[in-house]
């Protein structure tokens, strides 16, 4: 019986050490990404780096274009997917009743969700850019790319709106307040944190993906957008040219690029983040 | 009082349209892959295409044959899943029952980092890191191959398990642990006998989503697969799953040409794999929700 009891003891130790280790590893390999994107990128980025054009084939000079691409397109992904994607997950948490037509469109969110960035891009090359007739331009890349964050969105609406206690919309329904008024003036402003910075990781996900703009919106060297029928440069796809290209550039630029999408991106979650959780705490129920 | 009326119907239209988006861009994406990949379908045949060996579209006659990018995306996903199942659940089960707070707030944070990397910067890395380390421990010429890319896709499927994982076993009702551990187990005995078994679907659905991103994964598989044709179920060598060949083609195809039709094709196959990868997964995470609905 003892020994048993010390067996079970000692695997116990085992398995919280091996478990936590991988724990450890994980933890480990981000920083040590983040560590080699600092050490690569770090000694690239000059304020000329950020707000030059480039220069010598783009060996020299700066990626204002490509940033400048990527928050456009993040804009118009913004202001495409938006809309619809707060509104259809208003749909889900207040609107719709249980059954096989939910089930329906809650299946779909989560497909649409595991579709392939690349398949969204042909998608989005068959649609706007040819049958539609945008061309590879700012708004077939923005209208691809609002596809792909769309589920990301709804979801997180959705749960942002549930998490809002029932009492607060009884209440307001019962003064005589319709459903629509409900959700608008007490609903919405009870859930906008989380679906506020639900809305900014996806598009940030956005902001980061590569293989949607492949066909739709990216061009290797163009100067900054004045339209948005314009094709543009933008970050994700001007790191992924530069990596590749037979004539190796300056690798300063690859990874200067790199750092500033990566540290681009983790600013605006970190920020989003804290800003939810200091709207958390005034919002109180 | 009328116009409010008027107002609440409009408004109801809306969010019940915005409501249905999702299932119409999911049909608009599969109507566009069918229409577009019709003409190879009837012109070189869809067995032809998924058992064939070799693929030149712009040899005379073209050949549309995929099976070698089915396999390296299969190979791909497979070094992937090793690395990222046995690592992910493993962090799952510490973060959600051996963890202290402060522990469990920290390695989420770094979790949604990792989540929130770009996939080019993860294919730059492959490039730049596991493309060396491979060629020096292998003896390769090149360190562009399977195995380098799907080390990168390993990485990045772990915040998919861990998180999803995470929250399976999170969500197993704590009297089952207290009762477990007041007959006297201990935790680890507890964690193997009721909360894994428990969260069991929940896991198995977390896997299925990193696979489900791994297979779709393009721009690390572009860049450090190597781009070769070769039919080989080895690990080490180089190859081109179906996400590499559309992003690589797509670009130099004459819009509404066979070659440009073939990619759609490949499009279409790797749609329905994941369709039916993600079926599965929310199928089983839907009768967990409900089982533990209280």
């Amino acid at each position: 019986m003892k020994a048993r009891i010390r067996r079970a003891r000692l695997v116990e130790t085992v398995m919280k050490t091996v478990t936590g280790a991988a724990a450890m590893l994980i933890i480990a390999t981000a920083f040590a990404l983040l560590g080699y994107l600092l050490y690569r990128g770090g000694p690239s980025i000059t304020w000329e780096f950020l707000t030059a054009v480039p220069r010598k084939f783009m060996t020299e000079g700066g990626i204002w274009p490509a940033i400048l691409g990527t928050l456009l397109l993040t804009f118009w992904t913004a202001v495409f997917a938006l809309p619809v994607g707060v509104l259809a997950g208003v749909y889900l948490s207040e609107y719709a009743k249980r059954g096989l037509r939910t089930r329906l469109i809650r299946l779909s969110i989560a497909n649409m969700a595991g579709v392939p960035s690349i398949v969204y891009g042909l998608f989005g090359y068959a649609l706007f850019v040819i049958a539609l007739k945008f061309k590879v331009s700012i708004l077939s890349g923005s209208l691809t790319l609002a596809c792909l964050t769309l589920p990301v969105i709804i979801t997180a609406t959705e749960e942002a709106l549930r998490q809002v206690p029932s009492d607060l919309r009884q209440a307001s329904l019962a003064l005589g307040a319709s459903r629509w008024r409900t959700t608008y003036k007490v609903i919405l402003p009870a859930a906008a944190p989380g679906v506020v910075t639900g809305s900014i990781l996806g598009l940030s996900r956005a902001a980061g993906e590569t293989a949607p703009i492949l066909f739709t919106a990216a061009f290797f060297s163009a100067p900054p957008a004045s339209s948005v029928l314009d094709k543009t440069m933008a970050l994700p796809y001007h790191i992924y040219i530069m990596a590749t290209q037979p004539v190796k550039p300056a690798p300063g630029v690859v990874w200067g690029s790199a750092l500033v999408l990566v540290a681009g991106i983790s600013i605006v979650n970190i920020a989003a983040a804290a800003w939810r959780s200091r709207a958390r705490k005034r919002i109180r129920w | 009082m009328a116009f409010r009326r008027a107002a609440e119907t409009v408004v109801r239209v809306l969010i019940t349209t915005s409501g249905w988006t999702a299932i119409a861009v999911l049909a608009a994406i599969t109507v566009f892959l069918i229409l577009n990949a019709r003409q190879a379908i009837s012109v070189v045949g869809l067995t032809k295409m998924l058992t064939g060996k070799l693929w030149y579209p712009t040899s005379t006659p073209p050949l549309f044959g995929f099976l070698p990018y089915i396999v390296a995306s299969l190979r791909a996903t497979f070094v992937a899943l090793l690395v990222a199942v046995p690592l992910g659940v493993a962090a799952a089960v510490y973060i959600s029952e051996f963890a202290g707070r402060r522990t469990k707030e920290v390695a989420k944070t770094i979790i949604e980092f990792m989540a929130a990397v770009p996939s080019v910067v993860y294919g730059l890395l492959a490039v730049a890191v596991a493309g060396p380390l491979v060629k020096e421990i292998f003896n390769l010429t090149s360190g562009l191959t399977i195995l380098t890319a799907g080390l990168a896709l390993g990485v990045m499927a772990v915040p998919t398990i861990v998180s999803i994982s995470e929250d399976a076993l999170h969500a197993v009702p704590d009297e089952l642990r207290q009762g477990s551990l007041a007959l006297g187990n201990t935790r680890w005995q507890t964690v193997q006998k009721v909360i894994v078994p428990s969260a069991a679907s929940g896991i198995f659905a977390s896997v299925m989503l990193g696979l489900g991103r791994a297979i779709g994964e393009t721009m690390v598989v572009l860049m450090a697969a190597g781009n070769t044709m070769t039919l080989t179920w080895s690990l080490i060598s180089s190859g081109r799953p179906m996400t590499a060949v559309m992003a690589g083609e797509m670009g130099e195809t004459v819009q509404g040409g066979l070659h440009y039709s073939a990619l759609f094709v490949v499009g279409l196959t790797l749609f329905l794999i994941t369709f039916v990868i993600n079926l599965a997964a929310d199928t089983v995470l839907e009768r967990q929700r409900v089982r533990w609905r209280r």
